[in-house]
């Protein structure tokens, strides 16, 4: 399949990822490749097959709605990058 | 007596018998680790196992483990015992980074379900060992903390993703190790590095506090020096854990029989294993691993194992289904990194846009990014039906054939990886290459069925081989059983790298512990007995000679249809037999003495 660079800006910005032209360039080549090699799976007829999203179809196990945890406001802003008070901080949202 | 040649097991009945105090084990590993750690990074010597070494709070752990076994109390078999653990389960000891730059620093502010049970069993953490960034990858070359090399040739990988955990358990630098298996990141290494690994069923190790990569996929598992050693300490972090909803196994494993070493007349008589000889003929797969794991099949035979061939399908399709669906959960997973709550912001950002693009950036290594943008693609509008509902639909496929074949057989023996350890450097460039590398792993976690990896012989440049044992969901104690029995006719797995083989030879083995743990040098327990198949007599060849062995087994088959490619019977029609009435693993009663807590 040929990635064009527009499909590559594209896949980045989902990604939030910036590519410098030698990595977008790398990356086309990879997902080129990738994506041949997946073609492989178009030699099955897979019409109608359920999809299989977990193994055993098991249904998620889920525990009673009750607070087991306190305040741990400090152990986790302990590794924030920046904060302010209670608060993680963040460069500026929105444009001026 | 060099405690780094011991089993988990062994180094943990010297330590309930007092012989050695869990502080005095503790600094044994603590001081080899130390000295490798402290190694320069060109130094072509260097294995570089750990990320970050715990020494304090691990000798902290020996101290207070000590005083309650002291009083008397005895919290599991590994109580005392060190253990290093992959540097993505989280630890509140130390830091958690998924050697990953985007996680660089990063300190966990709770325990991860497996590394909890390990405290509460009496286990202390040695520190965090290295791995491919985001567990992406084969061959432990992707960190952001610099390659591990392979303690039994330091020009090669360990092989990966937890190619820290194998190379530290190698190098005895840990008794045991824990690491996660996505497409085969435990099993690979521990065939690279002559170790015993098993990836669980799916939902029966809490992911809990697990960085994730593929969701449906992960699971933790152990590397160890044997069997055993495996057991125990999955039956100690197995088990259902509230905080992770897939963890849908009620009660732990226990794996009493095969901890105490119980294994009758060692011989495993019914047992149905199938060995599928479309897998030998893959390109790429080595004439070295094909004998070895050819070898382990006339060894199980030989020991009462009724091994037959026969095809399984799908093969081909392992490794681009794993990938569509690994790439398409680890895009999802990753984009919560985002240098916004913990691990790294970039500094120049103006704008909170803007940050996010730098921080992931230059944050994620090219492997991580080059799987983020392929799972980006496979679920992007106009390509997610043909790429990510493809490859579900092709999974369910997958799922369908292992099932089958599984109706029909105990247990699939296979080969963990087409090659042994390969150099640095050989494949890191190739990424398709590197996938293939997983082309006989990754349908298990697929299916979520149980794999496990044990060392078969030694290949190319004398570099371990391993096979694989598949068995049924939930059938770890069956796969365990059979590898420790193996274990017992065979020596493979107590060969160590040169360094320490010296040392391993002249450590000797500790005194027995309950239960009586034979002398199990060349399979002695198998020659004292009388009556075995001429197979089976002098099984103390086997290992020295499993090729030798090999071609007589193949002799000696008697088969009315056609022999296989790979010289073992195949079947021809369905049988009608049920199945091996063999247990699948036996479970203490709770607080049973010698139960896993």
């Amino acid at each position: 399949m040929n990635i064009d660079d527009k499909l590559i800006e594209y896949l980045a910005d989902l990604s939030r990822l910036e590519l410098d032209t030698e990595e977008k360039a790398a990356r086309k080549k990879d997902l080129a490749d990738i994506l041949d090699y997946m073609e492989k799976l178009n030699e099955i007829d897979t019409a109608g097959l359920p999809e299989m999203t977990h193994p055993f179809g098991a249904v998620n196990r889920f525990r009673e709605d009750v607070v087991t945890n306190g305040d741990r406001t400090e152990e986790l802003l302990a590794n924030a990058p920046d904060r302010k008070g209670p608060y993680f901080r963040v460069p500026r949202t929105v444009e001026e | 007596m060099d405690l780094r040649t011991l089993t988990a097991l062994e180094l943990g009945a010297l330590i309930k018998k007092k012989k050695v105090s869990s502080p005095e084990a503790t600094r044994v590993f603590l001081d080899a680790a130390r000295r490798d750690f402290d190694k320069s990074a060109d130094d072509e010597t260097k294995i570089n196992a750990y990320t970050d070494l715990f020494e304090a709070e691990a000798m902290a752990q020996a101290e207070a483990v000590q005083e309650r076994i002291d009083a008397g109390e005895y919290l599991s078999p590994l109580s005392g015992v060190p253990v290093a653990l992959k540097d993505l389960i989280c630890t509140k000891e130390g830091t958690t980074t998924a050697a990953s730059k985007i996680l660089g620093g990063f300190r966990a502010p709770y325990d991860a379900g497996a590394a909890e049970r390990l405290k509460g069993a009496g286990a202390v953490i040695l520190g965090k060992v290295n791995m491919d960034e985001f567990a992406m990858g084969g061959s432990t070359e992707t960190s952001h903390y610099g390659i591990t090399r392979n303690p039994w040739d330091t020009s090669r990988v360990p092989g990966g993703s937890s190619g820290g955990s194998a190379a530290a358990v190698a190098a005895g630098f840990a008794p045991y190790a824990l690491g996660s298996d996505t497409g085969g990141s435990i099993r690979q290494p521990c065939s690279f590095c002559n170790l015993t690994g098993i990836k669980p069923t799916y939902g029966s190790v809490s992911r809990y506090g697990l960085m994730a990569y593929g969701s449906s996929l992960d699971q933790i598992g152990p590397l160890a020096k044997d069997a055993r050693d495996c057991a125990v300490s999955l039956s100690i972090i197995s088990g259902r854990d509230g905080r992770d909803s897939t963890s849908v196994m009620e009660e732990p494993f226990r794996f009493c029989d095969i901890i105490h070493g119980e294994f009758g007349d060692g011989r495993m008589g019914g047992l149905k294993i199938g060995v599928p000889a479309n897998y030998f003929s893959m390109p790429g797969m080595k004439d070295d691993v094909r004998g070895a794991v050819l070898g382990a099949a006339s060894v199980l035979r030989g020991l009462g194992a009724d091994v037959e061939e026969f095809d399984l399908p799908m093969i081909d399709y392992a490794v681009p289904t794993y990938l569509i669906i690994a790439c398409a959960e680890a895009s999802s997973n990753l984009s919560r990194y985002d240098g916004v709550k913990y691990g790294y912001r970039s500094p120049g950002a103006k704008t909170i846009h803007d940050s996010f693009y730098r921080s992931r950036s230059e944050g994620f290594g090219t492997e991580v990014k080059r799987r983020i943008i392929l799972g980006s693609f496979v679920l992007s509008s106009g390509y997610f039906d043909a790429y990510y509902k493809k490859a579900l639909r092709v999974r369910g496929l997958i799922k369908s054939v292992f099932d089958e074949a599984l109706e029909k057989y105990d247990i699939i023996l296979a080969p963990v990886c087409p090659t042994v350890a390969y150099g640095i450097g050989g494949q890191i460039d190739d990424p398709l290459a590197m996938y293939l590398g997983d082309i006989y792993t990754t349908s298990v976690n697929l299916t979520g069925l149980p794999g496990a990896a044990a060392p078969c012989g030694f290949g190319e440049g004398g570099m371990p081989v391993g096979m694989q044992l598949i068995g049924k969901a939930y059938s770890e104690g069956l796969l365990l059983d059979t590898i420790a029995r193996f274990q017992l006719a065979t020596d493979y797995h107590k060969q160590a790298p040169k360094e320490h083989k010296a040392e391993r030879k002249r450590a000797g083995r500790p005194e027995t512990q309950e239960g009586g743990r034979p002398e199990t040098q060349g399979g002695g327990r198998l020659e004292t007995q009388g009556g075995g198949r001429p197979e089976t007599q002098g099984a103390g060849r086997l290992c020295e000679n499993a090729a030798v062995f090999a071609s007589e087994a193949k002799q000696s088959i008697k088969t009315s249809c056609k022999p296989g490619l790979l010289g073992l019977p195949r079947r021809c029609a369905p049988r009608n037999d049920g199945l091996s009435t063999q247990s699948g693993g036996s479970f203490c009663a709770p607080g049973e003495d010698g139960g896993a807590r």
